[in-house]
């Protein structure tokens, strides 16, 4: 069953170049059913291996070919089929297929839809790559291949430079963690003698013998790649610029599965942190500064897509925070909720905007409940979800972080409590000022609402099932006992894949810290209920913010303007300086400077240098020829 | 025996060809290069095979009491550089059929002389055949340049680049009498025993010569201000020529001779040139991002990747080893690539500056789609050959310098910066008046274009034929250096 595993990369890959060379004149609809088709028999495949890994399959590798090999250095394009690799299949694929669906839909009328259908499945592959591949080198193919993937897609419409600029951001920012990327896996390898996961944490655990430092500092340097990918802070900039991007895209690559791979690479290397404490701590605390940042900017923001990129970010940070604390599976566990109900939230603002011709400020909407039914039921599902109500998916996930906060440190459980405040109250403003109240768009706007096609309300149903009954993959135990259900399914699932951390954990504080979860979402999504429903209040325009606060947040906390007065324009300057001073009047003005000092003793030689062409070809052949002929 | 014959072949081509006459001389050169590949090819497949020794060797005594020998061989390292020749030669030749040539015949005639003395540099075993090969083949770039460029300085660079890369030399040529004077014999065998011999400090002196020489020619800084110049002067082919594999002699040479020949001295007395080469990369890359023009854009960024090059061989263990070789391979191929892209789109503006361009996408969408494959090739992603000789090289490096990997490590991003905005500010946005009328590629690009993105991809997906050919060769040229 294992071999099969090769098939599920390949299939999307298949469906990639046959768009690209043989897709031309081929109609809309049938380039649609090739593309996402190539998914769903991904997704098939991969139903098939998870299936044998939940029934105790020993983890195989299955070897494509021969790579890399330089000296003891030999890595070959390998898939590694476990746990960890299995679930991360399924979602990929499940999800990724319920978005192409949704494309065919949301990308009809672009001229370049094939295209766009290509890239999705290029990207696909490029992602399975990353999770199905047997040591870090594999995984970075991978890696890098979703990075270009994301440049594509983000500069997709590149006739706008504004796309340009933000794919050309977001490959720059990826490839500066990627270089931290680069210097981890040198190190693991200069200290371990190979990249292999096998070998480093199964059958010979290479790792054993690491020293603490080096095992930091390892874990430091692959923590950089995740905070490229991943965007936490400072890397973090790159995400919302994003958005440039076709909303499809801002739903599968940047918000269900590429940004998490970050979460994906440092749960499958918890084997190392578990030898380090300050790397996990490093990670616990760029996730929870993260998480805060997201949440805040969030608050302010009037674009529907930038309040998600902002909420995704500030739910990446508290995944962090769970891998910072050890709890690695918990981690993984809200990744994959977090699939489903920021993928359901994304794909429902696609239908949105489709829906308003284009438009994505919600000052310029309201009242869209009216006009798009199924569209308003699946984005409020998504949007309960996030805020974590009992019992939707994002409820369990997130409140056994905040357990597991609780426990470890209680700092990160308070300020984890705040972001989930926050995170209730900008997700119910953002769904209120949308589809509650009056329509606050133009009449042709207005006349134009129309919910979206089938082919792309379909996937919002089914994201809106698995947002409600997701969670349930990690039911914690107070629940799972009472309804006599798997408790923890998911943590016995992962257990000896990842490291699990030892909470013990009473049924009371377990309820208790339910309650309390309960009570802050409650309490945020009142606030919001108050404000932009009961008062009827509207968000600020722009030139209408007075409060500093309010503006420090709208404006990004100034992370960007602070990156190009402190990067962008010394590197600017600096290469300015050499091109027009450093290289023509030092380094070459030293060399011309020995010439010209040298001039008038070259007088005889300019003589030979000059010769005629013939006689110098002449001589050369001649010379060659008298050495061939000497033997 | 097919040593020979790879020597014989272009030769005898280019005096055939000036012989000739103009007619067909370009028809001639590419047929000596399609031969010239397929024996190649021949000899890859002899590789490992039982008694292949006669056919890829050759050993006859020269000048014999000065323990000067005709002889070549081709390991497996020889194997891959004679293919980056053979490989290369066709492919130039035949992208320039896009331009026509005063006296053809000649100008074919240099560049196969050109391909002779590298493929003779790439494969002897001789220390001082080796240093007559690299000096040979400066005379007939230095012609190509003088006589069939443009520009208008072209004489005064040709002499610089001329005297510069000849003064360099001179340094190498010091360091091998040194190592000959102990050895008696310029055997490369006998010269890594001479050297070995040597005490640290004394091989620290030796390495200088040949670092400063191969410096000037690879080029490192700060010995590089010769090459934009010179690359910008050339007509095309020569700068495929000397960008593609000229200049690969030296990083050849510190490959075939420093390390083996030289440990200690690198070891212990090398991490000035490791520094140098790291330097290299980030300076290099600020005059890169710099470059409003896009051949001077390449030309430095070329420099850039030459510094990782430089400090992966230098770091002499079996993965900088492969990574350099796998890396003057795929360099070779992405800048015949790049500055192939360059002919097309001076062919058709008649400028390169780049920012006068823009949304040439939307009109040629192929050209553009080839172009990003070579950019994504220029900046190592992996499935990109450029990415196997990258990685190793900096792999290599680490084991060494970890900091120094560190700075030369920033060409990740910095090579990023520069060719994306290259990238984007020709081919995306709205196409301009003078980019609307960009003429469609025709068959003869798309041929040329399409071959070289299929390399880049296919030795970046599938390197394994190359690595595992060099790599048996590359553990017994570091046999006992404790590496």
């Amino acid at each position: 069953m294992e071999k099969l595993v090769t098939l599920i990369p390949l299939f999307p890959l298949a469906g990639f170049l046959f768009i690209t060379f043989l897709g031309k004149g081929l109609s809309k609809n049938f380039i649609g059913g090739i593309g996402s088709g190539a998914i769903f028999l991904s997704f098939v495949v991969s139903i098939l291996v998870f299936t044998t890994q939940m029934h105790g399959a020993h983890p195989t590798v299955v070897k494509a070919f021969d790579w890399i090999t330089a000296g003891t250095f030999d890595i070959d394009i390998s898939f590694l089929v476990d746990p960890l690799s299995a679930i991360y299949l399924l979602f990929i694929t499940g999800v990724g297929f319920l978005i192409h669906l949704y494309s065919i839909g949301y990308m009809h009328d672009d001229e370049g839809f094939n295209r766009f259908i290509a890239y999705l499945n290029l990207f696909v592959f490029f992602m399975l790559i990353l999770i199905l591949g047997d040591s870090y080198l594999t995984m970075f193919v991978g890696w890098e291949g979703v990075g270009l993937c994301s440049f594509m897609l983000i500069g997709f419409w590149y006739k706008d430079m504004k796309n340009n600029d933000a794919a050309k951001k977001a490959f720059i920012v990826n490839r500066i963690g990627d270089l931290g990327l680069i210097l981890g896996m040198c190190l693991l390898f200069a200290y371990t003698g190979t990249l292999r996961y096998d070998e480093l944490f199964i059958s010979e655990r290479a790792i054993g013998g690491l020293p603490t430092e080096v095992a930091t500092a390892i874990g430091i340097l692959l923590f950089i790649g995740a905070m490229g990918k991943s965007a936490q802070i400072p890397l973090h900039t790159w995400l919302p610029d994003a958005m440039a991007g076709p909303t499809p895209v801002s739903a599968l690559i940047h918000a269900a599965t590429m940004v998490t791979a970050g979460i994906y690479m440092v749960a499958r290397s918890s084997n190392l942190y578990a030898m380090t404490e300050s790397a996990g701590d490093l990670i616990m605390w760029a996730g929870i500064l993260t998480s805060l940042l997201g949440a805040t900017i969030a608050l302010t923001q009037n674009d529907i897509k930038k309040v998600l990129a902002y909420s995704t970010v500030s739910q990446l940070g508290l995944m962090f925070v769970a891998l910072g604390m050890g709890a690695y599976s918990t981690a993984v566990f809200h990744v994959i909720t977090h699939a489903f109900f920021k993928a359901l939230l994304f794909l429902g603002s696609g239908s949105v905007i489709h829906g308003m011709g284009g438009e994505q400020d919600i000052r310029r909407m309201g009242g869209l409940k009216k006009h798009m039914r199924t569209t308003h039921l699946t984005f409020l599902i998504g949007t309960i979800a996030i805020a974590g109500i009992f019992p939707f998916a994002g409820f369990f996930s997130k409140d056994q972080i905040i357990a597991v906060a609780f426990e470890e440190n209680k700092l990160m459980f308070l300020l984890s409590l705040v972001v989930s405040a926050c995170t209730a109250f900008y997700m119910f403003r953002l769904y209120f000022l949308t589809f509650h109240g009056k329509f606050r768009g133009t009449h042709e706007q207005e006349h134009h609402l129309h919910e979206s096609p089938a082919v792309m309300t379909l996937p919002l149903v089914v994201l809106a099932v698995l947002s409600v009954v997701g969670g349930f993959i990690g039911l914690p135990h107070a629940v799972g006992e009472s309804m006599h259900m798997h408790w923890h399914w998911l943590d016995h699932y992962l257990d000896g894949t990842v490291v699990m951390p030892a909470l013990h954990m009473d049924l009371n504080t377990e309820l208790m810290l339910m309650g309390l979860a309960t009570i802050i979402a409650v309490g945020g999504i009142y606030l919001a209920w108050l404000k932009y429903s009961k008062r009827g209040e509207l968000a600020l325009e722009d030139k209408d913010i007075t409060s500093a606060t309010h503006k420090l947040m709208l404006n990004k906390y100034w992370f960007d303007e602070l990156y190009n007065a402190i990067i962008r324009k010394p590197v600017d300057a600096i290469s300015k300086a050499l091109g027009s001073f450093i290289e023509p009047k030092i380094v070459d003005g030293l060399v011309e400077g020995t010439g010209a000092a040298t001039d008038a003793a070259g007088g005889k030689l300019r003589l030979l240098q000059s010769g005629s062409l013939f006689f110098y070809i002449l001589a050369f052949v001649v010379g060659l020829i008298a050495l061939l002929l000497y033997i | 025996m097919l040593t020979l014959i790879l020597l014989a072949i272009p030769l005898f081509a280019a005096v055939l060809s000036m012989a000739a006459g103009a007619k067909n001389a370009r028809n001639l050169a590419l047929g000596a290069g399609i031969l010239e590949l397929i024996i190649t090819l021949g000899a890859f497949f002899l590789n490992g095979k039982e008694g292949s020794e006669t056919w890829l060797t050759f050993n006859r005594e020269w000048i014999g009491p000065l323990g000067i020998s005709y002889a070549f061989s081709l390991d497996g390292i020889s194997l891959v550089m004679a293919l980056l020749v053979a490989l290369l030669l066709p492919i130039i030749i035949y992208a320039s059929f896009n331009r026509t040539f005063k006296s053809p015949h000649y100008f074919y005639g240099l560049m196969l002389l050109m391909a002779a003395s590298m493929m003779g540099a790439f494969t002897t075993t001789d220390g001082l055949l080796f240093y007559v090969f690299y000096e040979f083949a400066l005379i007939p770039i230095y012609f190509m340049i003088l006589y069939w460029s443009e520009h208008p300085n072209k004489a005064k660079i040709t002499l610089k680049f001329f005297i510069y890369t000849l003064f360099g030399s001179l340094f190498m040529l010091v360091s091998l009498l040194y190592l000959y004077n102990i050895s008696g014999s310029f055997n490369m065998q006998a010269l890594y025993e001479a050297g070995r011999s040597l005490s640290g400090s004394e091989q620290g002196w030796v390495f200088a010569g040949f670092f400063i020489a191969f410096a000037v020619k690879i080029p490192v800084f700060p010995f590089h201000s010769w090459q934009p110049a010179t690359y910008d002067s050339a007509p095309t082919a020569g700068t495929m020529l000397l960008a593609g594999i000229m200049l690969k002699m030296a990083s050849y040479g510190m490959v075939r001779l420093v390390v083996p020949a030289l440990p200690e001295g690198v070891a212990e007395y090398g991490t000035w040139a490791l520094a140098l080469s790291a330097i290299s990369v980030l300076y290099a890359s600020g005059m890169a991002i710099a470059q409003q023009r896009y051949k001077l854009l390449i030309a430095w960024s070329s420099i850039a990747h030459l510094g990782v090059l430089s400090a992966g061989i230098l770091s002499g263990n079996a993965q900088g080893i492969q990574g350099g070789i796998m890396e003057m391979l795929s360099h070779g191929i992405l800048s015949v690539a790049l500055f192939f892209v360059y002919d097309i789109i001076e062919s058709r503006m008649n400028h390169d500056d780049m920012s006068k361009m823009g949304g040439i996408r939307e009109v040629n969408p192929l050209f553009a789609f080839l172009f990003f494959i070579i950019v994504m090739g220029s900046v190592a992603l992996p499935l990109t050959s450029g990415f196997v000789g990258e990685f190793l090289l900096l792999l290599g490096f680490y084991q060494v310098s970890p900091w120094l990997t560190a700075v030369a490590g920033l060409t990740v991003v910095l090579g990023a910066v520069y060719m994306l905005r290259a990238f984007q500010s020709m081919m995306l946005g709205p196409a301009n008046s003078a980019t609307q009328s960009f003429a469609p590629l025709n068959s003869h690009e798309k041929t040329v274009l399409t071959i070289l993105v299929i390399l880049i991809i296919a030795l970046g997906v599938y390197p394994d034929p190359i690595l595992s050919v060099a790599n048996p060769s590359v553990e017994s040229l570091l046999q006992g250096l404790n590496r």
